[in-house]
């Protein structure tokens, strides 16, 4: 028999789908959610507040802040993470931290929450280190005369970053943003290692436990699948309502076949003025130049 | 002779000075001296052309006015008041605090070659937004004056439309609105029309006529020679760093005493 035949003999689906709703891994699910989404959070801000550190006058914050990005962009973040983990002690959190009531009164089992601590600050710190770039290019982007305005009229630096440069940096920011936290969805998965019982954890545990690990694998890549799906879905969502992406004005009008194929009508005439006017009353003719786009 | 106090001093000549006193002004970019030693004053109610090649150093000058650019030597008073920096007890020379200097730019209004407007607001968002963030003026006065601002410059129907929907007339006479909003003592003009398309100056040109009709104090950077002739009531040549001619416009434009003045305008006119 060819081995994939033989394999798909072998592969119980049955398991594999009646898995998908099971408590560890329904629970695994929550944490892996809540670590990607505290962790690109936290980064973020570590990003912008690395922006500033590195603008500072005051040169050894510069140092620190290159230095910071220098590190944790050059070591792996497996290393970072197993590192944050056999620190604890260290530091004298293991046992303060290793069974948070909180969690078991949630209803969560088999909670680490010293690991989850560790892994949340590895991954954070580490995206911080990245965001920093990117927030640095939205930034960095924006046309050096905006700043140059909000100070002419008075604002200070700090104004002037707040109500006009950032909200427009934000435009830039957001889908390279949308693509880190695509990442992090799946980069958590790392936190497996220092025994967090996040999606993967569970999918392994259950799996390694009735000797089918290959099916619950399984399970684990559909509910990964549909995570980084439904977020990319939210990411569309909010790049048009920053308008941060750059739609062709062309393809939003049409069908939704003709759109989805990417076929552009002629734009629509305008509308007949009455008595065959041709510009509307009360209204600036457009200029010579025409309007502008 | 009646011997003052060190403050009242001050106050005397806060109360007579001119509204902007360069003295001696020097700005150096990376071993480049634009501005070699620049004087001048203008009066309040006074309109200013400064005329001169590019290079010469008249925006760098423009943009020294407002600490945008930060001076290498010299002083700068607006209104009587030194700019950007602080007098120590000893003469020295010390940069001014960050809300000293925003306090004073506050009060100086200035109009870009490309118009900076925030290009996230509307045009009415515009024209309010300093006033609430600087001012903290109460939202509905804001909004009002924004309005009447741009009912000012002919685009009260556009206050809803954002930057990129407007012409460049459109756009900089927004921009004048803006600066007008926070009822400045003082305006500049950074080659305000030079970015604009031949029949869209008329509209802008219009406005700052406008403005100086009405006794605004203006310094305005510019190539526009029939502006600097029908409305300011000085015009200063610069080259290489120093003024070389000023005087009326008559003077400097029809009858200029310099060779160099002569050279640029008769390549300008």
């Amino acid at each position: 028999m060819n081995p994939i035949a033989s394999f798909l003999k072998y592969f119980n689906w049955h398991i594999a789908v009646n898995s998908l709703f099971a408590r560890l891994i329904l629970q695994g699910v929550i944490i892996t959610i809540s670590l990607a989404v505290v962790s690109q959070l936290a980064g973020t801000l570590i990003g912008l507040a690395l922006y500033f550190l590195r603008r500072s006058r005051f040169v050894p914050f510069r140092w620190l802040a290159e230095a910071y990005i220098w590190f944790f962009r050059g070591t792996p973040l497996l290393v970072q993470i197993l590192f944050a983990y056999n620190a604890l002690p260290y530091l004298g959190l293991s046992n303060p931290l290793r069974n948070l009531d909180i969690f078991t009164q949630l209803g969560f089992v088999s909670i680490y929450t010293d690991a989850m601590l560790a892994g949340l600050v590895a991954l954070s710190l580490n995206e911080g280190a990245y965001m920093a770039e990117i927030v640095r290019a939205g930034i960095d982007s924006i046309d050096i005369g905006q700043m140059e305005a909000a100070k002419s009229l008075g604002m200070t630096y700090a104004q002037g970053m707040r109500r006009i440069v950032l909200p427009q940096a934000m435009r830039v920011i957001i889908p390279p943003l949308g693509n880190e936290f695509n990442n992090m969805l799946k980069t958590t998965s790392l936190v497996y290692v220092i025994g967090v019982y996040d999606l993967l954890g569970a999918a392994k545990a259950i799996g390694d436990f009735s000797f089918r690990t290959l099916e619950l694998l399984v399970t684990a890549s559909i509910w990964y699948l549909a995570m980084t799906t439904v977020w990319g879905f939210v990411q569309a969502y909010i790049e048009r309502k920053f308008n941060a992406a750059n739609i062709d004005p062309a393809l939003r009008e049409g069908s939704w076949w003709r759109r989805m194929l990417g076929i552009r009508g002629r734009p629509a005439p305008a509308p007949a003025l009455a008595g065959g006017a041709l510009f509307a009353p009360g209204v600036e003719p457009p200029s010579i130049q025409g309007d502008r786009r | 002779m009646a011997v003052y106090s060190q403050a009242s001093q001050a106050q005397v000549y806060k109360a007579t000075a001119p509204m902007v006193d360069a003295q001696n002004v020097e700005k150096t970019f990376h071993r480049n001296p634009v501005l070699r030693g620049v004087s001048m004053q203008v009066r309040k109610g006074e309109v200013v052309a400064i005329i001169g090649p590019s290079g010469s150093g008249k925006t760098t000058f423009l943009r020294c006015l407002n600490h945008l650019e930060k001076i290498n030597g010299g002083r700068i008073y607006i209104d009587g008041e030194l700019m950007g920096y602080r007098e120590q007890p000893d003469g020295r020379l010390v940069e001014d605090s960050e809300s000293n200097i925003a306090r004073m730019r506050a009060q100086i209004g200035m109009v870009f070659q490309r118009f900076n407007l925030f290009a996230h607001l509307t045009a009415l968002q515009n024209v309010m937004e300093a006033p609430i963030q600087v001012k903290h003026m109460p939202r509905q006065m804001a909004e009002e004056q924004a309005r009447e601002l741009l009912r000012k410059v002919g685009l009260e129907y556009k206050a809803d439309a954002y930057p990129s929907r407007l012409s460049g007339g459109q756009q900089q006479r927004v921009a004048i609105a803006r600066a007008l909003a926070m009822d400045p003592k003082l305006m500049l003009f950074d080659e305000a029309t030079s970015a604009l398309d031949p029949e869209l100056v008329g509209e802008v040109l219009k406005v700052m006529r406008q403005l100086a009709e009405e006794g605004m104090t203006m310094v305005v950077v510019t190539h526009e020679m029939g502006f600097a002739r029908e409305v300011a009531d000085r015009v200063i040549f610069m080259d290489g760093g120093y003024i070389v001619e000023q005087g009326s416009p008559d003077q400097v434009i029809n009858h200029p005493t310099q060779e160099r003045t002569q050279n640029f305008l008769r390549k300008v006119l």
